[in-house]
């Protein structure tokens, strides 16, 4: 077989901008976006769907890019770490900079992404057990969860009691 | 105004350049893409032994978008990190020696190109006897590594100090036990990645996810038969090491190689099946001790024997069958001390090192050994402990001289904080508390590379505009040295961070670091970064005092200000102050060098292995909760307190302790890094959820506690944190497994399966002998008999 069959044309809509996009067919989401779009804060660990730093919202649901195939985000709204922040950084970077959660930052974009969708559909305050379960698919290696868990913990106190 | 503020060291950071990774813009290796890029992939041997008859690669070569393929001929000249065992070849040349071994490589226009090409590259092999144990590896004529000296051992060392076997007659207890700790591996999240590009006057750039750039720069310059000059390597923004990327790679020759062949940039991802073939992780050790005692518990003798299983490379082993002796004669002073260690090759991903080189397996022995010894005393493990610590200054058995020892301090806060003495003996069956100690080198007083340059430099810039610049080699891991360095320079010139700009670990531009290993960091480029820092601060000190006709010692720099000592309200802006000291001297930048001691090793041949500036002490003790139905060991807490010197970035110290912990409790329970001999060597989960990394569920409760004993060698008193912290958590569980259900667990990893063995044997036995069974020193005592 050709490596190369025809591209496909697949429009996304990528951090609130609309995108067109060819594509080979067997290309997953985060080729699509590392490879064409150039987004590259998502992040390729394990390719198989083991890790989790490909993590990015696809409709405001997390899910594992590398393992989504790009044509199953046809006319979707892809939300990754890069259309996180807006002029400020959000509440759970600030806060994960704050507690030092961060140390070579490549499982990061992945936990971020997990972690803003339990915050906003939580809209309180989250435990820590809860923080935990919400990153169980986002393998650290380097922190031993525990200053990820604190800075989780510590930006739902922001994100959630106002709204 | 108020005194001067100085909240630098010791303080708590942000680290440098952490939000351009959370906000996915800082640029790791995989992310950076050049024009006319092309993607490589390597051609692996299926087989774990076996000779290399042909390879044909023109059916690659035919394929659209293939630009070149290369073999072992391509790159004939052998290389090794430990230039007395350069045992291994960019790909391989007669032979391959595991499954996984690379045999060739494509570089094509995109991936999917490269992937076929590899496949259409074909291979005849005659397949060889493969070997997997140690121990038939040692006996077998057949020799694995064509180019070993010694049949398949690659290094023994045996080192024996005082009279062992004397001391061992005359001790009140003596404690024999066996011991395995299986392979396990680094697992970064980030996998290794290099990329390569040719300029058109020759230079050959390499960036590539390693923690030694220099040694790979050396190396690269071996293999491609280059200049140093002509080679440059930089090393991105990396996703994790733990002594994963501590070497050259077959990668990194690769790319390298493909670009000055096609002339177009050259790309290559391993993917996470390779990182786990490619290893260079934890020994397999097989340990045998006997440990000796007086009536009061003080170790009388320590005598060992060890078989490493080295896989089919040297790799770091000459240092780590040393090291599998040389670290463990602290915290703890020995009578008398005797090991024997023999490293094997074998037909497996080969071995190297992994956080805690080479003295985390016998840590896990020793620490075991004396729980033993506790309890057949009826000593208190912590009390036990505590009379045996050697004291600050003292010199080792094997003439290791420790500075400052926390290690005492260590005991006292896990035994504090985790309610030790309430708790313990109080808890229910299948709850237990554990507990061990260790230490960790800051780096060792011997380069790999016999030389007499320093090991670590820095240059450091300072202009009108207010800011500093650090030009530093090290490699900034994800442990945060960037940071530390930033730190050190902000103290020393009263300068916030954010005013600080560290530019690190690119040959080109950074003065020689020799890397992220050995924890010798924060120490060394600490102490270039220091000798730097205070001689520009001398100058603008000087500078501002002649305007004020004062004193030098008058002039602090502090908050972005030159302040009057005795009279703060006499201040000048830090860029006035600059500007002129900028006047006076010129360019405002200072170069700071640190090289070890000379005089701080062994007498004896081996002695300089193991001797480190400073030494780091921790103690862990762990809270387990054993389901005896089961076999799950659930560890529910783990209090680590680590003696760093002095934490230069609490926020940092605390990561490093909180990371090796979690590090060592997933080796004590989950992770094992091994091959299929029953499948011809395959790797027997070579994925990131076979291998079982723990997830934020699987995590205990971890509790940091920083222990601060000043060390003189180290900048600031500051010793290493990055290492030392992982050791003892692994036998503080197996302590805690038998306080909770009374099996001693003498194999790693601690699987559902051994703790029902084990418990299955302890109810047996108590079957066979239902009294009571006899204290361990009449057991010894019969045994004498």
């Amino acid at each position: 077989m050709s490596p190369h069959p025809p591209s496909l044309l697949l429009t996304l809509r990528v951090n609130g901008l609309d995108v067109e996009v060819a594509a080979p067919p067997h290309y997953s989401l985060l080729e699509v976006l590392r490879y064409k779009l150039h987004l590259t804060g998502s992040k390729q660990g394990c390719d198989k769907g083991d890790c989790g730093a490909c993590t990015v919202q696809l409709d405001g649901q997390p899910v594992l890019s590398c393992i989504t195939l790009a044509a199953q985000a046809q006319g979707r709204e892809v939300l990754t770490v890069e259309g996180l922040a807006g002029r400020e950084a959000h509440p759970l970077q600030d806060a994960m900079d704050r507690f030092d959660a961060a140390q070579c930052g490549f499982c990061t974009p992945g936990i971020l992404m997990s972690a803003e969708h339990l915050l906003r559909t939580a809209g309180r305050e989250v435990t820590h057990a809860e923080a935990a379960h919400a990153i169980a698919g986002n393998l650290c290696r380097c922190t031993g969860y525990t200053k990820i868990l604190d800075a989780i913990v510590d930006a739902s106190t922001k994100t959630g009691g106002g709204r | 105004m108020s005194a001067p503020k100085k909240d630098h060291v010791g303080g708590w950071h942000k680290k440098l350049g952490a939000m351009d990774r959370m906000r996915g813009l800082a640029k790791y290796t995989d992310d950076l893409e050049l024009p006319g890029m092309l993607h490589a992939k390597i051609v692996r041997s299926p087989h774990a032994h076996a000779r290399i008859v042909s390879i044909d690669a023109s059916e690659a070569l035919a394929l659209d978008g293939v630009a070149a393929v290369i073999t072992g001929r391509d790159m004939p000249i052998p290389y090794g990190i430990i230039p007395w065992t350069q045992d291994e070849n960019a790909l391989a040349l007669d032979k391959v020696l595991y499954v996984g071994d690379g045999v060739a490589a494509v570089a094509a226009i995109d991936e999917d190109t490269a992937n076929e090409a590899v496949r259409r590259v074909k291979v005849e092999y005659e397949v060889l006897p493969a070997i997997f144990d140690p121990e038939e590896a040692l006996r077998s004529d057949v020799k694995i590594n064509p180019y070993s000296r010694k049949g398949n051992l690659t290094k023994e060392v045996e080192l024996e100090f005082g009279d062992v076997d004397g001391a061992l007659a005359g001790s009140a207890l003596v404690i024999e036990g066996e011991y395995f700790f299986e392979g396990t591996t680094h697992a970064a999240i980030e996998p290794h990645c290099a990329l390569a590009k040719v300029d058109p006057d020759g230079l050959v750039t390499v960036w590539s996810a390693t923690q030694v750039p220099h040694y790979l720069h050396r190396e690269l310059a071996r293999v491609l038969e280059l200049p140093a000059r002509r080679i440059r390597v930089i090393q991105p923004p990396l996703g994790g090491a733990f002594g994963g990327k501590s070497e050259p790679f077959d990668l990194e020759f690769c790319v390298a190689k493909l670009a000055m062949i096609t002339n177009r940039p050259v790309k290559l991802l391993y993917t996470r099946e390779e990182v786990f073939y490619s290893h260079r992780g934890r020994h397999p050790m097989r340990m045998r001790y006997r440990t000796g005692f007086d009536a009061d518990g003080r170790i009388t003798a320590v005598e060992s024997q060890t078989t490493l299983d080295g896989g089919a490379y040297s790799s770091f082993g000459l240092v780590t069958t040393y090291y599998s002796g040389q670290l463990l004669t602290a915290p703890y002073g020995f009578g008398t001390y005797r090991f024997h260690s023999r490293r094997a090759y074998t037909n497996k991903p080969a071995c190297g090192p992994k956080r805690g080189h080479g003295s985390v397996q016998p840590r896990f022995a020793m620490e075991i050994q004396l729980d033993k010894a506790a309890e057949a005393l009826g000593v208190d493990p912590i009390e036990l402990r505590r009379r045996n610590a050697i004291a600050a200054d003292d010199l080792t058995i094997n003439e290791l001289r420790i500075g400052s020892t926390g290690f005492l301090a260590c005991l006292d806060a896990v035994e504090r904080a985790s309610g030790w003495k309430e708790r313990r003996g109080q808890l229910p069956y299948g709850r237990g508390l554990g507990v061990a100690g260790s230490t960790y080198i800051s780096g060792t007083n011997y380069p790999i590379y016999p030389n007499e340059m320093p090991q670590s430099a820095v240059q450091v810039t300072l202009d009108r505009s207010g800011r500093a610049r650090i030009f530093s080699g090290a490699s900034d891991i994800g442990q945060g040295s960037d940071t530390m360095v930033a730190v050190i320079v902000g103290e020393e010139l009263g300068l916030p961070l954010e005013d600080v700009r560290v530019l690190s670990a690119d040959t080109d531009l950074c003065p020689v670091d020799l890397g992220a290993y050995s924890s010798r960091i924060t120490l060394m480029v600490g102490n270039a970064c220091l000798n730097a820092a205070q001689e520009l601060r001398r100058k603008v000190q000087g500078s501002v005092a002649k305007r004020w006709g004062v004193e030098k010692s008058r002039v602090v720099l502090a908050d972005r200000q030159a302040i009057d000592r005795e009279d703060p309200s006499r201040a000048v802006p830090i860029t006035q102050a600059i500007e002129w000291a900028e006047s006076e001297h010129g360019l405002l930048a200072a170069a700071g060098s640190y090289n070890t001691p000379k005089d701080r090793h062994g007498s004896y041949r081996g002695g300089t292995i193991g001797a480190s500036p400073a030494y780091s002490m921790t103690a862990h003790l762990a809270e387990v909760e054993v389901d005896d139905e089961t076999g799950e060991v659930r560890v529910i807490a783990i209090w680590c307190a680590h003696d760093c010197g002095r934490a230069i970035s609490r926020g940092l110290v605390e990561g490093q302790i909180e990371g090796s912990t979690y590090m060592g409790a997933a080796e004590a329970v989950l992770e094992v890094h091994a091959v299929d001999p029953a499948h011809g060597g395959v790797h027997a989960g070579p994925s990131l959820l076979d291998y079982r990394l723990p997830t934020a569920l699987d995590t205990p409760a971890i509790h940091a506690l920083i222990v601060e004993a000043p060390d003189a060698q180290g900048p600031y008193g500051a010793k290493e944190a990055g290492e030392g912290p992982l050791h003892s958590s692994i036998p503080a569980i197996a302590n805690a497994i038998y306080d909770a259900v009374g099996v001693r667990l003498d194999e790693l990893p601690f699987t559902p399966e051994r703790v029902l063995a084990a418990l299955e044997e302890k109810r047996k036995r108590e079957r066979q002998s239902p009294r009571e069974k006899l204290p361990l020193v009449a057991q010894a005592a019969e045994a004498e008999e």
